[in-house]
């Protein structure tokens, strides 16, 4: 069975993000970048179904500007075999991205899509669910746990009341939550080893995709500061600024 | 290797370092313990290797990569760097001089860990006058007998195997022309004495070895030739400098992030420290003594790769990137005030651990020595 994991190259998590002084993004010019700490759980998941026997090949995809190609030879050095890059400098939205990766679903034929729920750097928390939507295939989104087996998929979801299991009949798409697993560390001798596994490049053309902008950003602002607290002395005095000046009790 | 790469090993190590070691070291550091599980996640990461060919098992990275990564992991914890640095030292001794026997037998187990050990050099009574070392091999058959003592061995416990510095022929003239290398595993008549307990440098065991009557079969003498080991020694010293030099580094960063952090919490006369001259004049000195060490680094390893001579630029950066950690320590434990005094803080660690740089793989007043005498030569008059 064949898994497809999307992997997005973003701001690293570790990064403080500022806004440009002209308000139309953010400062992206010499700062550190990396895999999308979900997309990095996708990527371990599948590895992880692949070492017990269910996966047999695991095609990490990316679609951006060149350098998109590190984050890919990271998803390698994890354990995805081969890996495809859809190469485009355009901005590129949920939707066009769902759009590529529909595509490429058509093209490989996977039985199992993993993704990151979100990214970190816009957080639309959309990809996944338009994916499944274009595809027409059942979806399973914030997988906390994921079990495949008999042609279908029982994932555990992280829902706001708590955790639902589901069962998916396959193809399908999964999206991961931050508790389905621990990344493993990428180790020297894989980064070494990923250099010489295959890595395609495709423009969004080939594809058929029209990857044009729906959405245009009108500006981009810092959020307000945070005024700094107070100390009160106990508990009483607590409660009494609770009460008459925040008026939330 | 392209920067893409290097990037990608640095990021690598980078989240085991914030994952499992930042937040372990000072409790390991305090109790002087061997970081086992340290050492198994440095195996499976393949850093025992690191600059060991790829045909024998290795990673094959450039010495300026990995001086990256000592530098790198000795922003955390310097001692961690100890515990690899000398295994590949003695790794690159059998590398660049060992016979193919010798190399297909032991490169391949120095790569993957299952064999480690490092250099022994020094002795209870010479370690900068290395020609005067006593330890003695005498020839029997095809065995060598070695008796003496090594001390501040590196991984002298835990190791099991050494590249071993003798003398085969204590009266040949001048002296090193009676100096052999031998790779001497653990075996019957090789035993530790006592672990040396030391001022920081803490976790790794630097230990004291005794040799008595200890057999060696003659094919583990490196590159198979009597005479040689004073050149083999000298050749892996290069790169010890190197990595010496790198852990310097580390250590001074380290220093500098800390007192950065600090200095823009802590309060005095109603604004943070970092926005006092005083305080800024010592940021702006150990910031600058940070790149300065970092580049003479850099420069070093380039000429280590090209294959130059490089035992002046080796010594520069030993010298100036060990000075730098040891002020920079110093200066973060100024900054921290009390707490600098405090072993709640990191900064008396690398105010104990700095030391170690000044005074190992050569004195910084022997580095001054090699560079001022490598200058005479390189400018004859």
């Amino acid at each position: 069975m064949k898994a497809l994991v999307a992997v997005k190259r973003v701001i690293d998590y570790n990064v403080k993000v500022r806004v440009k002084a002209d308000g139309t993004g953010v400062e992206t010019a010499n700062v550190k970048m990396s895999m999308n700490p979900f997309d990095e759980i996708a990527v371990e998941e599948a590895v992880r179904l692949k070492e017990a026997g269910v996966v047999t090949e695991i095609v990490a995809v990316s679609a951006g500007v060149q350098a998109c190609q590190e984050t890919l030879r990271t998803a390698l050095a994890i354990g995805a075999d081969r890996a495809i890059l859809v190469e485009t400098d355009a901005e590129l939205q949920p939707l066009a991205v769902a759009k590529l990766l529909k595509a490429l679903c058509e093209k490989e034929s996977p039985q199992l899509v993993i993704l990151g729920k979100q990214a970190i750097d816009d957080d639309a928390n959309q990809t996944g669910q338009m994916l499944a939507a274009l595809l027409g295939w059942p979806q399973a989104t914030f997988a906390s746990k994921v079990k495949v087996e008999d042609g279908k998929a029982t994932v555990t979801r992280e829902v706001d009341g708590g955790l639902e299991t589901i069962a998916l009949k396959l193809p399908a798409v999964v999206t991961t939550d931050l508790r389905l697993n621990e990344p493993r560390y990428v180790t020297l001798p894989n980064i070494m080893k990923a250099k010489k596994k295959s890595l395609e490049n495709l423009k969004p053309d080939a594809l058929g995709v029209d990857v044009k902008p729906r959405l245009a950003t009108l500006k981009v602002v810092e959020p307000p500061k945070r005024k700094a607290g107070v100390k009160v002395p106990d508990a009483k005095a607590l409660v009494e600024k609770l009460r008459n000046e925040a008026k939330v009790i | 290797m392209n920067t893409a790469e290097e990037t990608q090993i640095l990021d690598a190590i980078g989240k085991w370092l914030e994952r499992d070691v930042r937040p372990k070291a000072r409790e390991l550091e305090k109790k002087d313990e061997y970081p086992e599980q340290m050492v198994e996640q440095m195996k499976a990461f393949g850093l025992f290797g690191a600059t060991i060919p790829q045909e024998y098992g290795g990673l094959g990275l450039s010495s300026a990569t990995y001086a990256k990564i000592v530098a790198q992991i000795s922003e955390v914890w310097m001692s961690l760097t100890g515990i690899f640095n000398s295994h590949l030292i003695m790794a690159a001794a059998v590398a660049r001089y060992g016979t193919r026997a010798q190399k297909e037998k032991f490169l391949p187990r120095f790569a993957s860990g299952e064999v480690r050990g490092g250099l022994a050099l020094t002795e209870p009574d010479c370690g900068t006058d290395l020609q005067a070392i006593r330890t003695r091999a005498v020839k029997q058959g095809g065995h060598y007998v070695v008796n003496g003592t090594k001390t501040w061995i590196s991984n002298g416990i835990k190791g099991s195997c050494f590249a071993l510095l003798v003398k085969t022929d204590p009266e040949a003239k001048p002296r090193h022309k009676g100096m052999t290398m031998f790779l001497a595993e653990k075996g019957p008549g090789f035993r530790v004495s006592k672990k040396l307990e030391k001022l920081g440098y803490k976790g790794i065991d630097s230990a004291e070895l005794i040799f008595e009557d200890f057999r060696i079969p003659a094919e583990n003498l490196v590159g198979g030739e009597e005479g040689k080991g004073f050149h083999h020694a000298i050749g892996g010293l290069e790169l010890g400098r190197i990595n010496v030099a790198a852990r310097g580094v580390g250590v001074a960063n380290a220093a500098l992030k800390d007192a950065v952090a600090y200095s823009q919490v802590r309060k005095t006369f109603g604004k943070p420290i970092c926005e006092h001259q005083a305080i800024q004049l010592k940021l702006g000195e150990m910031a600058t003594r940070c790149e300065a060490a970092r580049l003479l680094v850099e420069n070093a390893a380039r000429a280590y790769d090209a294959g130059e001579r490089c035992d002046m630029e080796a010594g520069m950066a030993k010298y100036f990137a060990s000075e730098a950690a040891l002020e920079n320590s110093i200066e973060a434990v100024r900054i921290h005030g009390g707490y600098g005094y405090s072993t709640e803080f990191n900064v008396e660690r690398y105010y104990r651990d700095a030391p170690l740089m000044c005074i190992g793989e050569g004195t910084n007043e022997m580095q001054r020595i090699i560079i001022a005498r490598q200058l005479i030569a390189r400018n004859p008059a």
